[in-house]
């Protein structure tokens, strides 16, 4: 049975927020089946003494002080976005008519 | 027929979650060192961190874990020995970097519970809300919605974003399912954020300003036929930016949704927005699933591991519990329990509390507060706390107290510092307020007072006690209301051959 199906790949390709057609699902499916099933062969050889890990390196509570340094200029910080308006990012409409 | 708040308790059982979000007051935002200072020109505050630009790694702030642990601690919760962050994952602008970092199955506390005290029927009751974790996150940033019909998100032409407050640490509080309110649930919730507020208050954390969106709070709310043992579907409300509305968004779902099952429909779950000027709530986006925000560990922060020695040294700074220092002011001023919980209720507390410790009378502080001042701060629907300040309060209380002030003088005189005319003393000064104390001058007014009713002066003469009153309206009358009734009154009768 497959890892993951056809419709659960629609489902995160419409959270992502990324267009696909439907050849394009029907592939990526089948691509990301094989990819899962690559890792699924990881649990295979994990036993219970190994816990899930997020974190390779054993590195904890590293922290700065709270102290405020200088900010970007709101010219820098926008000199890389696509559009903007009275110094703020502008966006597309997020939001239809209810 | 509809069913009012009264009928639909009586078929329904509440059943309440509170999620609140407080903004915490540290000079430096969560994961960057950019300012966290509030009303900033637009993307002044922003950093490739903030940003979410590429490459940019964040790291945490510790006095924001330093404050949520100890907000944990003054919330009896257990601090996790071992807490991570996660991305929530969503697309929405208001995080540029289109997740937020939050906390997800590793919150930094958990299990804790907070005792309120609710006015019931059969008097004041405690109430224990408990609660199920505490964890750290980040503000979004402001949109400003520009064009469509509205002004509203819906079918705006297109939104303006200013990320300085993306960032900002924030500590959300989840407080178990609150079953078993019945009718109180209203109560029972704006008890809850008022004390949690309090507490955030005293532990000096968070501005915990609920206007300026400093602390903000969603309503879980869902109703059952009673005695059926059953948990209904929740609505959450969202927008609901003060204690009345906490109090007013709960009857108003109350009421919405024992409507609907009363007609036989089913709620849906979803969120929906506080309307503040109708008290009710209007329909939101339909709420995503929790698996479809994909959580997962946030990779470029490492694990927090709060050691015992350092939760007990924070432990042991941990202020007076708000619910202490009631009972102790309310044993210090002999305060009715009545007058205790209006004088909590209205926010008055710390401002009473320094008028008495500038020196004011204690009872006479909280009249002053809760009565004249609260009524101008009703007329001008604004806190009282921002018309006048203590030590303005304390003034005017002793200069009643040595008699260069009769109450109606003194209320001229807080009003006037209220229209912003100046210090109490300016006041005095300016509007001429003195109350008259010469003797000579009193004299005056009441010499004439006795000719102009030479038939009332007569009688008082004969032993008419009481028809001395139309005398002493006349000097009142006469020095504007500046003069001391009860001296005028100790004159006159003397004057006349009735005094002692």
């Amino acid at each position: 049975m497959a890892a993951i199906s056809r419709d659960d790949v629609a489902h995160l390709a419409k959270l992502a927020r990324i267009e696909m057609s439907d050849s394009e699902l029907d592939h990526l499916a089948q691509e990301m089946d094989v990819i899962l099933g690559a890792v699924a062969r990881v649990q295979e050889v994990a036993s219970a003494d190994v816990p899930p890990t997020s974190h390779p390196i054993p590195v904890n509570n590293v922290v700065r002080e709270d102290v405020v340094r200088p900010s970007l200029t709101p010219q820098e910080a926008l000199s890389g976005a696509p559009a903007q308006s009275e110094d703020r990012f502008k966006v597309p409409q997020i939001l239809g008519e209810e | 027929m509809s069913l009012n708040y009264d009928q639909a308790v009586e078929k329904y059982e509440p059943t309440l979650g509170l999620e609140v979000h407080v903004e915490l007051n540290t000079k430096s935002k969560m994961f960057c060192s950019c300012s966290t200072e509030f009303g900033g020109a637009p993307n002044t505050q922003t950093c490739p961190v903030c940003l979410g630009l590429p490459g940019a790694l964040p790291v945490v702030n510790g006095k924001a874990i330093e404050s949520t642990i100890l907000i944990g601690l003054a919330l009896n919760c257990s601090i996790a020995p071992f807490s991570r962050f996660a991305r929530k994952n969503y697309f929405y602008p208001d995080m540029p970097k289109n997740f937020q970092t939050s906390q997800y199955d590793e919150p930094i506390c958990v299990n804790g519970y907070l005792d309120v005290e609710i006015e019931t029927d059969e008097g004041v009751k405690p109430f224990r809300v408990e609660i199920e974790r505490v964890h750290m996150e980040e503000d979004t940033g402001k949109s400003l919605h520009v064009g469509g019909a509205t002004g509203r998100i819906h079918g705006a032409d297109y939104s303006l974003l200013d990320y300085n407050r993306a960032g900002i640490p924030l500590v959300e509080i989840v407080t178990k399912i609150v079953g078993g309110t019945g009718k109180y649930a209203p109560q029972v919730a704006r008890a809850y954020v008022t004390e949690l507020r309090d507490i955030l208050r005293s532990l000096g954390v968070s501005d915990v300003k609920m206007e300026q969106g400093s602390m903000r709070c969603d309503v879980n709310l869902s109703l059952a036929p009673i005695g059926s043992g059953e948990l209904g579907t929740r609505s959450e409300t969202k927008n609901v930016n003060s204690l009345r509305s906490v109090e007013r968004a709960v009857i108003g779902e109350v009421v919405r949704q024992s409507n609907r099952l009363q007609d036989g429909e089913r709620i849906v779950q979803e969120t929906r927005h506080f309307q503040e000027e109708s008290g009710q709530t209007r329909s939101g986006r339909s709420k995503e699933q929790a698996e479809d925000y994909r959580y997962f560990p946030e990779p470029d922060l490492v694990p927090v591991v709060p050691d015992s020695a350092w939760i007990e040294e924070l432990r042991a700074t941990l202020p007076e519990k708000p619910s202490t220092r009631r009972a102790r002011l309310q044993a210090e001023w002999s305060v009715p329990d009545k007058e205790m919980t209006s004088l909590v209720n209205a926010g008055l507390l710390d401002v009473v509390e320094e008028t008495i410790t500038i020196g004011a009378d204690p009872t006479r502080a909280r009249s002053w507060w809760l009565g004249e001042v609260s009524r101008l701060a009703n007329e001008r629907e604004v806190d009282p706390t921002t018309l006048i300040t203590p030590s303005q309060v304390a003034e005017v209380i002793s200069l009643i107290a040595s008699g260069d002030l009769t109450d109606k003088l003194a209320r001229q005189v807080v009003e006037g510092v209220i229209a912003g005319e100046g210090t109490p003393v300016e006041v005095i000064a300016e509007r001429g307020l003195k109350v008259v104390s010469d003797d000579g001058a009193l004299m005056t007014a009441i010499a004439a007072a006795i000719a102009s009713q030479p038939d009332t002066a007569e009688r008082v003469r004969g032993g008419n006690i009481p028809a001395a009153g139309a005398l002493i309206g006349a000097v009142m009358k006469a020095t504007g209301g500046q003069a001391d009734a009860a001296k005028v009154r100790e004159l006159l009768l003397k004057h006349l051959g009735q005094g002692e």
